[in-house]
């Protein structure tokens, strides 16, 4: 039966870290496949707009493609010569509680994020919302540092 | 036709003092303020006086009773859905059946929020003011069942505008009473749809144009006069003005997506410090809900007596809470849902927020402050000397009325007041102009030109409602945003069916199972 594995992107480069842990480990399984994830934070309990109500399922799509061009597709790409089943998924939601639905979705054995320092809005997708994944996932989580 | 006629030489002439004052930037501002009120009373009096024409040999206005009577209809009609589904509402707003995969798109509590900051404002401050002022206490009685009863139009209209909006390849949708007035007519295969969208789409941009603008900067206006002392009011308009003019025109989105940010906090804070007022007070919440019972059924001395303060109390309630209006379902019409309906139930929550819970707080805010003066021998209200209202301590009215109110309890709370009134006038003029864009689109198709020219439009009536005194843009406000729900509810007795069809649909597979919540 194939391994499968989450990985965690937020577009920031430590991204890098995580995908190279989740591919050594992959090729140290065998027969494992990948599970990248970019999540857009959003909330179903913001203030927005009419405007903005009325141009949201436009813009919604427009993100999804944006994070396949941007973080997702090159990732993938990344991997291509490594001989590993490669997937990409992009959500809308709370970071960690859309990572932990895909990986319950996938039947995933381990959840890989990158931690990073940095601050702004690579911050605020992955400070808080890592110690979140880690309490609450029901599958490990390797944090890359 | 005479009345189409009439409403659009009306909607004609109050250009002109528009273009008026554009070329006259007088130096001498009192005149210009007089002359701008003048013109205006002069060129919204026959409009005003059609609209709030009372029933033969009575006082009673026709459109209070044909609003009134809608709503009493809806209620019946779709069996007290208010109370019936107000906890599926609640569910459906916290997203217990808000699929997963639509994460991303305008949830519930979106469409209910952003239809809120266009309802939330001045109707609630000022608007209340003038219902209790006028009406006395027992307005509020009337303004409270006014608004239990308006949740089911709330609920008929918006359900209408989901099923029948337009959702266009780019993913963009438009949604409001036009579309499902003529959708809905030729579905059922009735004439006439296509002309009452036209009806509504003309009134729609006079309300936008006055509810929604000019009543907004003139109180406004009025409270920021209360704090820095009197200057001309087309001061004031000039600034907003430009402001609103940066947010549609210039495309400046973060100040109105500030706005809307801050907005839902000051609404918060305006029920805690109306809370708080009344805990402290507590032990004149029972006088207070006695002049409120008593008022509501005798007038307690108000002028028009038991009538004055049903008229005041339904049609403040009305403005306020917009249920029957339309506006709403403009800005309902966005969410993402399968299920029309449920856009239907989490409407009807709007009435209930905006009349039944914030307008009463200023009502019983006003009441037990002690503004309103009484003979302490009768217990019975003291008139003005014009007879028109209750005389009151400072002889303020409107919004200056609910801020002595709160000012006796809590010093500071005017300045508070005045920030609140400036945001909830800019969010609700910001709200409105999408309004009266969409009526305006529809009308004259979209185009950068044509949408360019309501905008412009739109912020010269900021100007002129700053400067007009609160009288005729009272009048005119209220005469524009009832003319929109005469084409609505018309619109909404033949619709009604339909959505009585959607709610049996719904509330079957509800009972037997079929729709179940998410697990979240």
């Amino acid at each position: 039966m194939t391994t499968k594995l989450v990985v965690g992107l937020d577009g920031h480069p430590s991204g890098e870290r995580a995908l190279a842990y989740a591919r050594r480990l992959a090729e140290l399984i065998g027969d494992c496949e990948l599970v990248v994830g970019y999540i857009v934070e959003w909330s179903p309990f913001s203030f927005q707009t009419a405007e903005e109500n009325e141009m949201r399922h436009k813009r919604r799509e427009e993100e999804v493609q944006t994070a396949f061009e941007r973080v997702v597709n090159p990732a993938i790409e990344a991997l291509s010569g490594s001989g590993l089943k490669v997937r990409g998924v992009v959500r809308h939601g709370d970071v960690s509680d859309a990572l932990i639905a895909i990986s319950t979705e996938e039947g995933a054995e381990q959840i890989i994020v990158a931690r990073t320092s940095e601050g702004g809005f690579a911050k605020r997708l992955f400070g808080s919302s890592t110690s979140n994944l880690v309490m609450s996932s029901p599958v490990p989580v390797t944090v890359v540092s | 036709m005479t009345f189409f006629n009439r409403t659009f030489l009306a909607a004609l002439a109050l250009l002109a003092p528009a273009a008026a004052l554009a070329q006259d930037a007088a130096p001498e501002t009192v005149t210009l303020d007089q002359k701008v009120n003048a013109a205006f009373a002069t060129a919204t009096g026959p409009f005003v006086d059609l609209i709030f024409a009372p029933f033969p040999g009575t006082t009673f206005p026709w459109i209070v009773m044909w609003l009134v009577i809608g709503a009493s209809v809806f209620t019946l009609y779709f069996g007290f859905v208010q109370f019936r589904f107000f906890r599926h509402a609640i569910k459906l707003v916290k997203g217990d059946y808000s699929d997963p995969n639509d994460a991303g798109e305008v949830s519930h509590f979106q469409a209910l929020t952003t239809a809120l900051s266009g309802t939330v404002g001045l109707g609630n401050i000022a608007g209340v003011a003038v219902a209790v002022g006028i009406g006395g206490p027992g307005a509020t009685f009337w303004m409270i069942l006014a608004g239990l009863l308006g949740m089911a139009s709330k609920f008929t209209e918006c359900t209408l505008a989901v099923k029948y909006r337009n959702e266009y390849p780019d993913g963009t949708v438009s949604g409001g009473p036009m579309y499902y007035m003529k959708k809905g007519f030729a579905e059922l295969g009735l004439p006439g749809g296509g002309f009452l969208a036209i009806m509504f789409s003309i009134f729609c941009i006079l309300g936008a144009l006055g509810g929604g603008n000019m009543f907004q900067a003139n109180q406004a206006h009025a409270q920021i006069v209360g704090i820095t002392g009197d200057y001309p009011g087309w001061i004031t308009g000039v600034i907003f003005a430009g402001v609103v003019f940066a947010v549609i025109v210039g495309g400046i989105k973060s100040i109105a997506q500030v706005t809307e940010k801050i907005v839902p906090f000051m609404g918060i804070l305006y029920v805690g410090a109306a809370l708080v007022i009344i805990l402290v007070n507590y032990d004149q919440i029972g006088t207070a809900f006695g002049q409120i019972f008593a008022g509501a059924f005798t007038g307690l001395g108000v002028a028009g007596g038991l009538v004055g303060a049903l008229i005041q109390g339904f049609k403040r309630a009305a403005f306020s809470n917009e249920a029957g209006v339309g506006s709403a379902a403009i800005a309902h019409a966005a969410v993402r849902t399968k299920e029309p309906i449920t856009e239907g139930f989490v409407s009807l929550l709007e009435p209930l927020i905006d009349t039944v819970v914030i307008c009463t707080m200023t009502a019983l805010v006003i009441t037990i402050s002690g503004q309103l003066i009484t003979d302490p021998e009768t217990g019975r209200f003291v008139l003005n000397e014009a007879g028109t209202a209750i005389a009151t301590i400072g002889d303020t009215s409107g919004v200056a009325l609910t801020s002595a109110a709160f000012g006796s309890a809590i010093g500071w709370f005017p300045y508070v007041l005045a920030i609140a009134v400036v945001l909830f006038a800019f969010s609700t003029m910001i709200s409105w102009s999408y309004y009266g864009l969409k009526a305006w689109t529809y009308l004259f198709g979209e185009g950068k030109t044509s949408e360019l020219i309501f905008k412009v439009i739109f912020c010269v009536f900021i100007v002129i409602g700053a400067a007009a005194s609160l009288g005729p843009v009272i009048d005119f406000s209220d005469a524009a945003i009832f003319s929109m729900a005469v084409v609505n509810i018309f619109a909404l007795y033949f619709l009604m069916r339909l959505v009585r069809r959607e709610l049996n649909s719904y509330a079957g597979r509800l009972r037997s199972g079929e729709i179940t919540q998410y697990a979240h």
